[in-house]
């Protein structure tokens, strides 16, 4: 099997943009946040702004673990590489992320030992091959993430593994929608919800934003045209005045989730009571913390780290675009002091935040075929 | 971070039932059969691997659907990277061309 470069039936994507114009009254505005990094990134990436007709907006969510991660995280993290013989173990996505000194990746230069990893099962192979050595895996990422995270803890603490252990930074998204909803800032109409979150905890945690705040869910793929299929079923919802959460992405989402993934979290992880978001402050019960019976494989229950909290850069806007307050291009730094070369706020640092992608593909053509939009 | 790319089970661990070597694209990686073990796959089934964990059976069309989803997101480079990178196999040859032992 290959990858294959086009996109699926190019036709039905013309006749769901057609869909949601029929569907969008003209005398209202509606507001549709994606929750997840991976759909703001496919919405840039496809132009499919350019599909949808005025009123019909799409709010970028909270949804991509390297931009909410505060700087003052990172720092509590680098602050273990000064340790000798430590290891410092992160997925790609982190290495460029600034810290106050600087990223993991300008540690590495100056002499500190980091290393990028793929898997955290490969955090934990390192503390094999290096017995001498204490492996410390920067754990990130929301539900997709932990359920791997929490199975090489369970791993390590199976094997009798000492020298490895876990700076977990591990978020869950409902708290995150919670706050959102609660920001008086904010008036949503629905939501396209997470894919890959979804096949672990299923769509039942998303039931309450649908009875309670009476807004529809639709969790949705990642292709142009699941992404449409999405609006016009929240769309759909918002005409009929009903408020459910669908799923779009039932190749791959299974309404229950993934109980063995549920239980290994549940086994290792419990919640904090309050984390810290990049743009979105002090959330209640939003973040995963390691159980005192894994205590030996948290490194912060293990070594000193300082719990550093750093404010963002003043004049960089990261919070109001995080919350969909503003624009990525209404933001004072954007382009100019904050680029993806040079970041400055975390949201330029990710593919998947809204600021790189605004700045990606608002300079080069986004891919949508040309005229699919006009079929 | 949330890729999730498709690979087919072509060899069970004999000795770690959780353990199997999925085929990406003729890339093979062990990968970690854990979060599926209510359910788990067998020899010739299709999963979605994320961090080097599977995540999800899924069948072959839908296989066929996430490459081109892949592809098209422009991220089938950074997803080959990903699984080329699974198990440290560069640094673990890296290391043994170094230390060719006794």
């Amino acid at each position: 099997m290959k990858f294959v470069d086009e996109f699926r039936a190019p036709e039905l994507i013309g006749k769901a943009g057609e869909e949601i114009r029929r569907l969008a009254d003209p005398k209202r505005h509606y507001r549709i946040m994606e929750v997840c990094g991976g759909h703001t990134h496919a919405i840039y990436r496809f132009g499919l702004k350019d599909l949808l007709p005025a009123n019909v907006e799409l709010i970028h969510g909270p949804g991509c673990p390297v931009c909410v991660l505060p700087m003052g995280r990172i720092d509590d993290g680098l602050s273990l590489t000064a340790k000798p013989d430590f290891i410092f173990a992160a997925f790609g996505d982190m290495m460029r992320v600034p810290g106050t000194h600087g990223s993991p990746l300008e540690y590495k230069a100056r002499g500190m030992d980091v290393r990028i990893v793929y898997s955290p099962a490969d955090a934990l192979k390192l503390a094999r091959m290096n017995p001498e050595k204490h492996v410390v895996f920067f754990a990130i990422g929301f539900e997709t993430t932990a359920p791997s995270t929490a199975l090489t803890i369970i791993r390590a603490k199976t094997e009798g593994i000492r020298n490895f252990s876990v700076f977990c930074n591990h978020v869950t998204i409902i708290p995150a929608i919670r706050a959102i909803l609660d920001s008086p800032d904010m008036r949503l109409d629905g939501f396209v919800g997470p894919g890959h979150v979804s096949t672990v905890i299923g769509c039942r945690p998303y039931q309450w934003i649908a009875s309670d705040e009476k807004k529809p869910v639709v969790v949705s793929g990642f292709e142009p045209l699941d992404i449409l299929q999405s609006i016009v079923m929240l769309l759909r919802q918002l005409r009929n005045s009903e408020a459910k959460v669908e799923n779009q992405y039932k190749r791959v989402v299974p309404w229950e989730g993934n109980s063995a993934a549920l239980r290994a979290m549940a086994e290792v992880f419990e919640l904090r009571p309050y984390f810290e978001w990049r743009g979105l402050g002090f959330i209640s019960q939003s973040a995963l913390k390691i159980r005192n019976a894994y205590a030996q494989w948290d490194s912060e229950q293990r070594f000193y780290v300082p719990g550093v909290r750093v404010t963002d850069p003043k004049a960089a806007q990261c919070g109001e675009v995080l919350k969909g307050v503003l624009k990525p291009s209404q933001c004072k730094l954007f382009g100019r002091e904050c680029t993806p070369e040079r970041p400055v706020g975390a949201l330029m640092v990710s593919s998947e935040g809204s600021c790189a992608a605004h700045y990606n593909y608002s300079q080069h053509r986004p891919v949508m075929i040309e005229g699919v939009a006009a079929t | 971070m949330c890729l999730a790319i498709p690979g087919k089970i072509v060899e069970l661990d004999a000795l770690n039932p959780q353990l199997a070597v999925v085929d990406v694209v003729g890339v093979r990686r062990k990968v970690d059969l854990g979060l599926l073990q209510d359910d788990l796959p067998v020899l010739g089934d299709w999963v979605l691997i994320h961090v080097g964990f599977a995540m999800s059976k899924i069948s072959e069309a839908d296989a066929t659907d996430q490459m081109r989803t892949l592809a098209i997101l422009g991220e089938s480079e950074a997803a080959m990277q990903e699984v080329q990178g699974y198990g440290l196999e560069n640094e673990v040859r890296h290391r043994e061309r170094r230390e060719p032992g006794p």
